[in-house]
């Protein structure tokens, strides 16, 4: 089957058979292998990436089903050399030890902060129930995700501000 | 509500040890830039699937592979016979009694397997997908043997897994302090004991279910076979297969990448890593093979699993005066890398922190029709610990005592140590009285109590149960002078190599393998102290037996307690080979040289030298002194002169819905003391990691097996790894006293959350649900377990 798909800001067309799933087109025809795969029950969340801006478990996904759709990746975050408040908030908080779940976290925050921007504790540690760590104990990335709310939201403020400021010189 | 703040610098501004660094590792992983084994693609690459048996036991009257090798992309199928000459049995380094029974253990069952999941075929194909599809046509047929599960029952050689041997057990080993000459006689203890304490408990299977499924890729196509591997031990692995398929060690290079977490179940020389070796070799292409995550759960090495009974002797007023342990082991269906050692580490750890004068230890060893039992994080001690750590709180509850206190009257005193134990370690140093006092004021113990009598007063249907673990462990595996006299199959030194460049940059070679621990962020914060050289102009260079020649990788807590070390010690041999150079370029003798933040100063002068510049003078080496070697490189090798034994106290509070059986952790308090500490983020985050594991033990997780046999809890769907969600915030601390073994003053971090938590846990459950009448619950205390309990004992009481 042919698809469009587009991956992190790039267009692919290609023939897939229709039982591939997205993971395994993302990592073995894309070479998109920054997204990995944990088990193969859809428990570990580690396959995690955004699909029109919204997370899936992509190992629970067909890769047919994202036909004209646009998949961000861990690899499609960090903007031109800049990284996402959540790469961030994860790297200051220490809220990875062998990374192996990191990638998936990482989605998973960016989508929990895109229908909460402002998440308390409790709520951080029920969105991401889907994603399994053993190395931390979760206590860092909790911090990181509270954190990356923090950084988004000033981000967010400093980007009013700076348009209200352009705006103002006019 | 951590009392450490992990952002905080510790020490001054001009030095790296002490200081939270955030690490360098992180930069590739957050942006996905990744080397997992299973990324790496190489020309001409083939995939290899493996059909497992889906019985525990049986003879394999007939494998037919004829459809499957037709299959659509396939190369070749492979069966235990292809490969019998070949394969020979799998490694087992640590064989602990002169008699030990130890079974062949092959790669590939041959005619029969063992456990579920054995593998007993492998397809080869040009693709994951093709190889994975043919596996469905290979028609085995198997002729079924009786099945040994259960471990008790096993011990009495009810039924047996090895005909052959006549025997279930392995091994029986035996350590008696009145033989050693480290106490008294435990039985005579025991009789002249004014109350004796007897309990049985069960440490369940366990798996490491680290995040990464395993992964093997093997190159044959260049005179050096160069194999791939998300392992834990490189250079153990390199060794192992060089001895165990008699292959020449000089023409192997094992390259362990990117490694998704180990926790002990990456320390190992697996069927999966022979197999594509082989296959490898002899198809002459590069092959690769990755585990599905069920696999992982079905045939990776479990952990735990045995049977401990404890005898403890005491005196009315809380002193106990002996132990006696007698423990069943379940080693599964054959013994892999140190599967026998295991609870023989444990051996040395059932007197915890306690100077009690009398103690037996006999462990048998038995065989079962699972896979494998091997190293967990903890690997031994975390079964110890919890032991002693529950019938600690039995006794306390017989006397009516306190359990703190009952700890307090027992503990070695801080001015006891170095303290000569009577399981024959000699304790290095430690505080236990610092670390109690401190988790007693962070945990508002008297207040948790005063809520716990009001909700037992009112009845209340949630009741509150208190929990203490006073736990230390011997860490920095390890002095190799006792791994031999353990039979161990190697030492427990490791290796460093420091490489001065001419722009002034340090590679810095280490022996130990990181997967997570942080090695390249804290190993460069020690070389820049001790050379002066910037954090960021230092690479760890790890991993690859081509760059790291000599070393015996990540395991048991070792890394900064014996790697670092070796670390430092090369850093010492640079700073001396530089100095005769550095005098010759100032024009001074050497002895009027002082080297500090980087420099060579003669002494009471401006005059000096950088360490770079004199890097620089040696790589042009046009000006040096009259027969000196061009050279600063320098490596070191350490071996420590004794175990370090970190210690803490862990406190928890629990809320138990009696009406469910639901456990809440409501407070987790621990102050752990591992002496110095060259990263206070990194420890942190080691310590939360491995309260996770250890309180999963307690509540969540356990590999259940059906009375086939068949592995029922072979996802993550059955499997319990805590999430997020079920877990709490912890309050951690630290104490301070530093090893005196080592000149960093430092001890392991790896294992302790694991090891000290577990009991803590279990002990609060219990704590809560005492006055119910209950009075033990099997791990993982689950709310069916928890619930079933309680009505059993309101039966009881009825």
């Amino acid at each position: 089957m042919r698809i469009v798909t587009t991956v992190d800001g790039a267009v692919y067309i290609d023939d897939v058979e229709p039982r591939m799933l997205l993971v395994h087109y993302l990592r073995d025809r894309l070479g998109k292998v920054g997204t990995v795969v944990g088990c193969d029950t859809g428990n570990c969340g580690a396959c995690t990436v955004l699909l029109d801006g919204r997370s899936v478990k992509s190992c629970s996904v067909l890769a047919v089903q994202a036909d004209d759709h646009a998949v961000t990746t861990v690899e499609g975050l960090a903007q031109h050399g800049d990284l996402h408040p959540v790469q961030e908030a994860f790297h200051e908080n220490h809220a990875l030890q062998c990374g192996y779940c990191t990638p998936g976290m990482i989605m998973a925050t960016v989508d929990l902060l895109t229908e909460n921007p402002a998440p308390d504790e409790a709520q951080a540690r029920e969105a991401l129930e889907g994603n399994l760590c053993r190395c931390t104990g979760y206590q860092n990335i909790v911090a990181a995700v509270l954190d990356a709310a923090r950084r988004t939201r000033e981000e967010t403020d400093d980007t009013r501000a700076a348009r209200e400021n352009a705006g103002g010189a006019r | 509500m951590t009392a450490v703040d992990p952002h905080t610098d510790t020490a001054s501004a001009d030095h790296e040890i002490g200081r939270a660094r955030r690490r360098k590792e992180d930069a590739h992983l957050i942006t996905g830039r990744t080397r997992w084994t299973d990324n790496i693609v190489l020309p001409g690459m083939l995939h290899a699937a493996i059909l497992r048996s889906p019985v525990a036991h049986a003879r394999i009257t007939r494998i037919d592979v004829g459809e499957a090798a037709r299959q659509p992309g396939v190369i070749a199928v492979f069966t235990g016979a292809d490969l019998a000459d070949e394969q020979g049995s799998l490694p087992c380094a640590w064989p602990i009694t002169e008699d030990m029974l130890s079974p062949p253990a092959p790669a590939l069952a041959v005619d029969t397997v063992n456990f579920a999941g054995e593998a007993v075929a492998v397809v080869v194909a040009r693709t994951s997908y093709e190889a994975r599809d043919a596996l469905d046509s290979i028609d085995v047929d198997y002729d079924d043997l009786p099945v040994v599960l259960d471990l008790a029952d096993a011990a009495a050689d009810t039924e047996v897994v090895y005909p052959d041997l006549g025997t279930n057990v392995s091994a029986t080993w035996t350590f008696d302090s009145a033989e050693a000459g480290t106490g008294g006689d435990v039985d005579d203890v025991i009789r002249d004991a004014e109350i004796v304490v007897e309990r049985t408990f069960r440490q369940q299977r366990l798996i490491p279910a680290f995040m990464e499924p395993r992964s093997v890729v093997v190159d044959p196509t260049a005179p050096q076979l160069t194999m791939w591997s998300a392992t834990q031990v490189p250079h153990v692995l390199k060794l192992m297969l060089a001895m165990s398929l008699d292959i020449p060690e000089h023409t192997l290079r094992v390259i362990a990448p990117d490694v998704g977490g180990g926790f002990g179940g990456k320390l190992q020389v697996t069927p999966e890593e022979v197999l594509t070796l082989l296959i490898a070799r002899r198809l002459g292409k590069p092959l690769k093979y990755t585990e599905t995550r069920s696999e992982t759960m079905l045939a990776a090495h479990h952990g735990r699993d045995q049977i401990q009974k404890l005898t403890l002797a005491a005196r009315r007023d809380g002193t106990v005066t002996g132990l006696k342990v007698d423990l069943l082991a379940d080693m599964g269906a054959c013994l892999r890398l140190v599967t026998p050692g295991v609870p023989i580490l444990g051996a040395f750890m059932f007197n915890g922190i306690y100077k009690f004068g009398a103690y037996r230890f006999t462990c048998r060893n038995v065989f079962t029709n699972k896979v494998p039992t091997d190293a967990y994080r903890g690997a031994g001690r975390p079964e110890a610990t919890f032991a002693i750590e529950r019938i600690m709180d039995e006794l306390a509850t017989e006397l009516s005592m306190d359990p703190l206190e009952v700890r307090a009257k027992n503990w070695i005193r801080h001015e006891e140590f170095p303290f000569d134990t009577v399981a024959g370690l000699t304790y290095d140093s430690g505080n236990y009285e610092a670390a109690t006092a401190r988790a007693r004021d962070l945990f508002d113990y008297d207040g948790l109590r005063a809520e716990q009598a009001r909700r037992r007063e009112r009845g209340d249907p949630v009741q509150l149960g208190i929990g203490v673990s006073t736990f230390t462990e011997m860490c920095g595996l390890a002095p190799s002078r006792v791994l031999g006299s353990l039979s161990y199959g190697a030492g427990g030194w490791e290796h460093a190599a420091i490489r001065m460049l001419p722009t002034g940059k340090v590679e810095v070679v280490t022996g130990s393998s990181a997967h997570g621990q942080g090695h390249e962020t804290a190993w460069s914060q020690i070389v820049a102290d001790r050379l002066g050289i910037p954090f960021d102009d230092i690479e760890i260079l790890h991993g690859d037996t081509q760059s790291s020649p000599r070393g015996l990788d990540t395991y048991g807590s070792r890394s900064l307690a014996v790697g670092g070390i070796a670390v430092v010690a090369a850093a010492e041999k640079v700073v001396a080979k530089a100095r005769p150079i550095a005098a010759h370029l100032l024009e001074c003798a050497e002895d009027d040289l002082e080297f500090a933040e980087g420099r060579f100063e003669v002494t009471g002068t401006a005059k000096s030298v950088a360490l770079t510049d004199v890097a620089l003078a040696v790589f042009a080496a046009h000006d040096l002194p009259d027969g000196i070697e061009p050279n600063l490189d320098s490596e070191a090798t350490y071996d420590p002169d004794n175990f370090s034994f970190p210690h803490g106290t862990h406190l928890c509070a629990v809320e138990v819905d009696t009406e469910t059986g639901f456990v809440r952790i409501d407070r987790y308090v621990c102050v752990d003391d591992i002496g110095r500490v060259v990263n206070p983020m990194i420890v942190e985050g080691q310590i939360h990691g491995g309260l996770a594991q250890g309180i999963a033990q307690a509540l969540y997780e356990e590999a259940v097996h059906d009375e086939s046999g068949t592995l029922l809890s072979a996802s993550f769907a059955e499997y319990l790894v805590p999430s997020a969600a079920d877990l709490p915030s912890f309050v951690t601390d630290r104490t301070s006293t530093p090893a005196p073994g080592n000149p960093l003053g430092v001890k392991g971090v790896g294992e302790a959350g694991t090891i000290a938590s577990t009991p803590a846990v279990v002990n609060s459950v219990l704590d809560a649900l005492r006055p119910l009448g209950v009075r033990e619950i099997d791990m993982p205390c689950t709310p069916m377990r928890v619930w079933h309990a309680i009505r059993s004992a309101e039966g009881e009481n009825r």
